[in-house]
């Protein structure tokens, strides 16, 4: 477990693109394992955002164009970009390349791929904010999206699509100061897994052959998921992480505006919220609106449940990501003169 | 930490099974009502109650409610 501390760098605003395309849980939940209003009372997820129209870097595109003109940044002033997601557009070449021309951002532009999920947005964060700060660049747009159709799977009722922006700027400022705590535990990697695809099980016919995944059928290029075992290490690890950047900042779950969790599900994160000692108001939710959107959810949740709050007003928060990997990152941080665009429906 | 406690706080977890179905000898993963969800809440009620983590090996290794509560004094 790593604490870190980047100092010099705010975050100017964030931004959000989801399908416009509403899937409801009530209508959709076909499972022989529960019934729609048990997954709905449990989960918290209500409806979720799906399309087979978009991958996530279109709607990160989407997204970061109406950042961009909401915050007047021109498009030459943005010299790096960071593309957190799990679904990237092809095995190779990484995305973030195709992005930059998408974009019509400046070849003189930092371009890289972070292959994280529940966690990435924190990673992502840590990464950008690292640039800025040691590297002598100005703006930089984090964007962090998911849209699981090559992984596609038509009783995974957990997932929404949405891609999402976070625009960074280098200010030297020492009271911009971000604080992190970051870890990982690799003897999980299991727990959520698509085990056929890569280089270690690479492709083959019998990779789409279905078989029996804890009563569910399934093949190889989907990904499964060890509920207990997630469930384990977000309800146990996560409080952790968060009381322990809490203790090195000498504060309390009180002295924070708001702890934005990764929406992972209803029953999680209350836990955690309770666990750290935090109150409903303090504690922001979107998982009834959008479902579980991996990395995107942390930034997603403040677009859609935040705007018109917080943005002229300094306010602080704990974001916390967790799963995938499996990998936890928790952030404090503050902001002020923020812009957050209205939500892209596509 | 008492066996008969521990019974009706799983007993809680379930919404249309009788507590009466539940004792120490129910093999409770073989209950009609039993789902992933309810894995899900026994392990957040274990949790909250006792302060023990159950990982997913531990749900996978009980068969009895009996045999849950041993692992969960286990890890006391």
């Amino acid at each position: 477990m790593s604490l870190l501390a980047i100092k010099g760098v705010r975050i100017a605003g964030f931004s959000a693109g989801v399908p416009k395309q509403i899937v409801s849980k009530i209508d959709s939940i076909n499972s022989s394992d529960y019934d729609a209003s048990e997954f709905i009372e449990k989960t918290g997820i209500k409806e979720v955002r799906v399309s087979d129209d978009f991958t996530a870097s279109d709607l990160c595109l989407a997204a970061a164009e109406k950042l961009l003109q909401d915050l007047g940044w021109e498009k030459d002033s943005v010299e790096g970009i960071f593309f957190v997601s799990q679904h990237p557009d092809y095995i190779l070449p990484a995305t973030s390349c195709i992005l930059q021309e998408r974009m019509g951002l400046s070849k003189e532009c930092y371009a890289m791929d972070i292959s994280l999920g529940c966690s990435g947005w924190v990673y992502g964060l840590n990464a950008a904010a690292s640039v800025l700060a040691g590297h002598g660049m100005k703006r930089a747009l984090l964007l962090g999206g998911d849209a699981r159709k090559r992984a596609k799977c038509d009783f995974d009722p957990l997932f929404g699509f949405a891609g999402t922006v976070t625009a960074l700027e280098y200010t030297g400022l020492d009271e911009d100061e971000m604080r992190f705590h970051l870890g990982t535990d690799g003897s999980g990697y299991d727990a959520l897994i698509i085990p056929d695809g890569g280089s270690r099980n690479p492709a083959t016919v019998d990779s789409f052959k279905m078989e029996e995944v804890d009563g569910k059928m399934m093949h190889r290029m989907q990904a499964r998921i060890k509920g207990m075992d997630v469930f384990s290490f977000s309800i146990s690890i996560v409080p952790k992480s968060i009381k322990k950047l809490m203790a090195e900042e000498g504060k309390s779950a009180a002295d924070y505006d708001y702890f934005v969790l990764h929406q992972a599900n209803t029953m999680i994160n209350e836990m955690i919220r309770k666990k750290i000692k935090a109150m409903p108001e303090q504690v922001p939710y979107s998982l009834h609106e959008f479902g579980n959107t991996s990395m995107a959810s942390i930034p997603l949740t403040i677009v859609t449940q935040l705007k018109g709050k917080v943005e002229s007003k300094p306010t602080s928060y704990i974001a916390c990501g967790f799963g995938v990997g499996l990998s936890w990152g928790t952030v404090s941080f503050r902001t002020n003169r923020l812009v957050i665009s209205d939500l892209v429906e596509l | 930490m008492e066996l008969k406690d521990f019974i009706e706080n799983i007993a809680a977890q379930f919404n249309d099974t009788d507590a009466s179905e539940i004792k120490e000898d129910t093999v409770f993963k073989e209950l009609d009502e039993w789902s992933s969800l309810i894995a899900l809440s026994v392990i957040a009620m274990v949790d909250e109650e006792y302060d023990v983590t159950l990982q997913g090996d531990d749900m996978r290794a009980a068969n009895t409610i009996e045999e849950l509560y041993q692992i969960v004094k286990g890890k006391l």
